[in-house]
């Protein structure tokens, strides 16, 4: 038996998310990298029910509940009381959904960006307000159903590039993870806790209950993801320097992915033709951001070398 | 084990709401429809049944996965990645 | 040491006396000099302090919720629009029991735009939860920021507090004020020990999801708490006039004990009352006045006491509830309603929008009052351009 991931657990079973919860999944892996010695700011989001009803918690690392938008303020705030307090070691991570981060909660992010805070921020992305009962938010990808977005009038707007608003604030550490790829989720968060200033992860996390996909495909769906090239997993270095994690040598289809969710069963030939088309660009475009990028950390790697 | 924290009024809370226990005496395997099943003769030990359980209810046993189903919610995430097909899923009573 | 200090550096001296570990804040007019003078002393190491420069001040208050959770001792400061935006998160600082103290400069809420004074910013958190004191001097301000510190972070209490003084007429008035000592400040506010506190090594989840059955419980526990700073505070205040020789008390009484006829005013409105007061004892009237200094908890018994012998009484008000009347007149008539002695209770507003209120202001008031039995308006518009 050889684990690929470290066996703390810090996610305690009984906790209350839905049969094959990507973001439940999402939280085992990051306590995994970071250890007991975490405080979480939570702002509204599936995570501030799944963790249980007072007097209970799911984690073994504390937990401050704070208001929708408010995740990275008020995780600025508990790193600066905690240094004040002399305690320099504890990570101080925001963890938020998609709404919360993507939308409501963008403005303290960029704040704590720009400013560089001490902090760690992960998103689980589930596309939707799925604790609301799956509205569309500005993670949706186009074309999806969800509860404002009807099959007769589906979203119209792409998903926004929140990895690429985050680069653009110079961060140290901006990452995509996923909940198919574990062992690159650990080496992330890791990665994220041992680099001073702010970071920002980027979780994928399919949700079975908004996305109208068996509970067992969850991984599948994570995994197919990245396969199809749909949310590829990378990592930018003080907002300019690119690494591709995976590269599908076969990529898959994106009907292969859309075809187990309901979400999109609405979907025409054409759409999905456009759909792939969006994909492949956009892919592209991610190749010809991390191509200098390469070179560079090539470069660098000769230099040691010598 | 988190026994089920007695607060009758406000003279048994905190000032505000805190946990004072884990979610463990949440037994949420009642939840379950159809429960996966290890044969350990295919089972490899490869652990990824383990890894990929969003309840955290595969616990790791002399080595090998051992399904909690006081936990357990029927997700079969674990059955549909297991590589060697070796976890079958059987209809709850 | 004595000082000349204008009203916002009077807060930004406060906090630094109260030594202040975490500071998030967000510029407004009138409370910049509170914010650029503390960045000063911070920068200078006059105050070992983390200085959060946010970009609102809904992150000001949430940041300040954060570090004040983890156990340090947290301020910030804000005005109008700014107190206004906070608004979500007052309520987060009283149901999450973060004893932050927050000073507030009283400006008037747009639109149309301004930066005059009056006290509907304030007033309109009313209901959130906030142990709120409206001062009258930069002296006052400063102490009551030491002071507010005390009673907030005490195990009883854990709930915010907000001090109050008014746009420019005080924020921006220097005057005399006498510095106390850091190391008696230190005696009678010592570190904080946070009672719970958000710490990896004894790991608690706060906040949690709660429902109808524990919920109610808890908003009592925070009503017990507001009830049992109002005796802390009045303690809070003897003690410190033992260590500095000022005290404030929760309403402040002038001229009362045989007056006939009292007024009742906050802030700097007060000090231009009580010499219209003084001026009229002068000539023979009886006349007293009521200022106002703890708005919440409301101090029932002491105004009760202090106003139920009068023959009329005239509760001058800087805001407004639209549809109601001010706002002071409303509580202060509620809390004698059942009352076995009643006096007629006249209610004016006065000063919106930063309008002076001069000792003619105050003079009108008493001439209007004079000629009425008992009160059949519920607003009585002073200074009005008609």
């Amino acid at each position: 038996m050889k684990l690929t991931i470290p066996e703390q657990e810090l996610m305690q079973s009984g906790h209350l998310a839905c049969q094959g919860c990507g973001a439940t999944l999402a939280m085992r892996y990051a306590l995994k990298a970071l250890g007991q010695n975490t405080v979480l700011s939570i702002p509204a989001c599936c995570w501030s029910v799944i963790d249980g009803p007072f007097p209970y918690s799911s984690l073994k690392v504390p937990i401050f509940h704070t208001a929708f938008e408010t995740a990275a303020s008020a995780a600025s705030g508990m790193e600066a009381g905690l240094e004040m307090m002399g305690d320099k070691d504890t990570q101080v991570v925001a963890w938020a959904g998609d709404g919360g981060t993507f939308d409501i909660g963008i403005q303290a992010l960029s704040g704590a960006a720009e400013r560089n805070d001490n902090i760690m921020y992960i998103c689980y992305d589930n596309e939707a307000y799925m604790n609301t009962g799956i509205q569309r938010s500005s993670a949706t990808p186009r074309l999806s159903w969800t509860t404002t977005t009807p099959e007769n009038h589906p979203k119209e707007t792409p998903k926004k590039d929140m990895v690429g608003i985050m680069a653009a604030h110079r961060i140290p550490y901006v990452a995509t993870c996923s909940v198919a790829y574990p062992e690159d989720m650990v080496k992330k968060v890791k990665k994220a806790k041992d680099t001073q200033g702010c970071k920002f992860i980027h979780v994928f996390a399919p949700c079975p209950t908004g996305w109208r996909s068996a509970p067992e495909t969850c991984v599948k769906l994570a995994r197919l993801a990245v396969q199809t090239k749909v949310f590829p997993l990378y990592e930018i270095f003080n907002g300019v320097d690119y690494k591709i994690n995976v590269k599908p040598a076969k990529p898959k289809p994106v009907t292969e992915y859309v075809k187990l969710q309901g979400r999109f069963r609405h979907l025409t030939e054409a759409d999905i033709k456009q759909i792939q088309r969006t994909v492949d660009w956009e892919w592209e475009r991610l190749l010809k951001m991390a191509e200098g990028c390469e070179e560079t950390e090539e470069k660098k790697g000769k230099k040691k070398k010598k | 084990m988190t026994e089920k924290i007695d607060i009758k009024g406000e003279k048994d809370m905190p000032a505000m709401a805190m946990s004072l226990g884990l979610m463990d005496w949440n037994k949420t395997g009642s939840w379950r429809n159809l429960r996966p099943v290890i044969d350990y003769e295919k089972c490899t030990r490869c652990m990824i049944c383990w890894k990929f359980c969003p309840d955290a209810c595969i616990l790791i046993r002399d080595e090998e996965p051992v399904i909690d189903y006081d936990y357990c919610k029927g997700c079969l995430i674990c059955a549909e990645e297991c590589p060697r097909d070796a976890i079958s899923v059987v209809k709850e009573e | 040491m004595k000082k000349v200090v204008m009203g916002n550096h009077a807060l930004s001296y406060g906090a630094m006396l109260a030594r202040a570990q975490v500071i998030a804040a967000y510029p407004i007019t009138p409370q910049t000099e509170v914010v650029g003078f503390l960045s000063e002393l911070c920068a200078d190491k006059l105050l070992d302090a983390k200085f959060i420069k946010v970009e609102s001040e809904h992150s000001a208050m949430a940041a300040s919720i954060g570090a004040s959770a983890v156990g340090a001792r947290t301020f910030t400061a804000t005005s109008a629009q700014g107190l206004a935006l906070m608004h979500e998160m007052l309520h987060w600082a009283v149901g999450a029991r973060t004893p932050v103290v927050l000073g507030n400069i009283n400006r008037a809420m747009g639109p149309p735009w301004t930066i005059w004074t009056d006290q509907n910013d304030s007033l309109s958190q009313r209901d959130t939860g906030l142990i709120q004191y409206y001062c009258e001097s930069n002296q006052e301000v400063l102490d009551t920021v030491i002071q507010a510190f005390k009673v907030s972070e005490n195990e009883r209490v854990l709930l915010p507090a907000m001090i109050v003084l008014d746009a420019f007429v005080l924020s921006h008035t220097s005057e005399v004020v006498d510095m106390p000592d850091q190391e008696l400040v230190d005696k009678y506010l010592p570190r904080r020990k946070a009672t719970y506190r958000v710490d990896p090594k004894d790991p608690h989840s706060f906040g949690n999801l709660t429902g109808p059955d524990r919920y109610y419980e808890l908003r009592y526990k925070i009503e017990r708490s507001m009830r049992e700073a109002e005796g802390l505070i009045k303690e809070a205040d003897e003690e410190f006039d033992k260590l500095f020789g000022r005290k404030y008390g929760l309403i402040e009484t002038h001229q009362i004990e045989d007056a006939e006829t009292i007024l009742v005013a906050s802030a700097t409105v007060a000090g231009t009352a009580r010499t219209v007061v003084d001026e009229l004892r002068a000539k023979g009237e009886k006349i007293g006045l009521v200022r106002v200094r703890v708005f919440r908890p409301f101090p029932f018994q002491e105004i009760r006491k202090a106003i139920e012998n009068a023959h009329r009484v005239m509760v001058i008000d800087r805001n407004i509830s639209f549809g109601h009347s001010g706002i002071f007149y409303q509580e202060v008539k509620a809390a004698m309603y059942n009352q076995p002695r009643r006096p007629p209770i006249f209610g004016y507003i006065a000063g919106l929008g930063g309008r002076d209120v001069t000792p003619e202001t105050i003079a009108e008031i008493i001439e209007d009052a004079g000629k009425r039995d008992r009160s059949e308006e519920d607003i009585i518009w002073i200074g009005l351009k008609p």
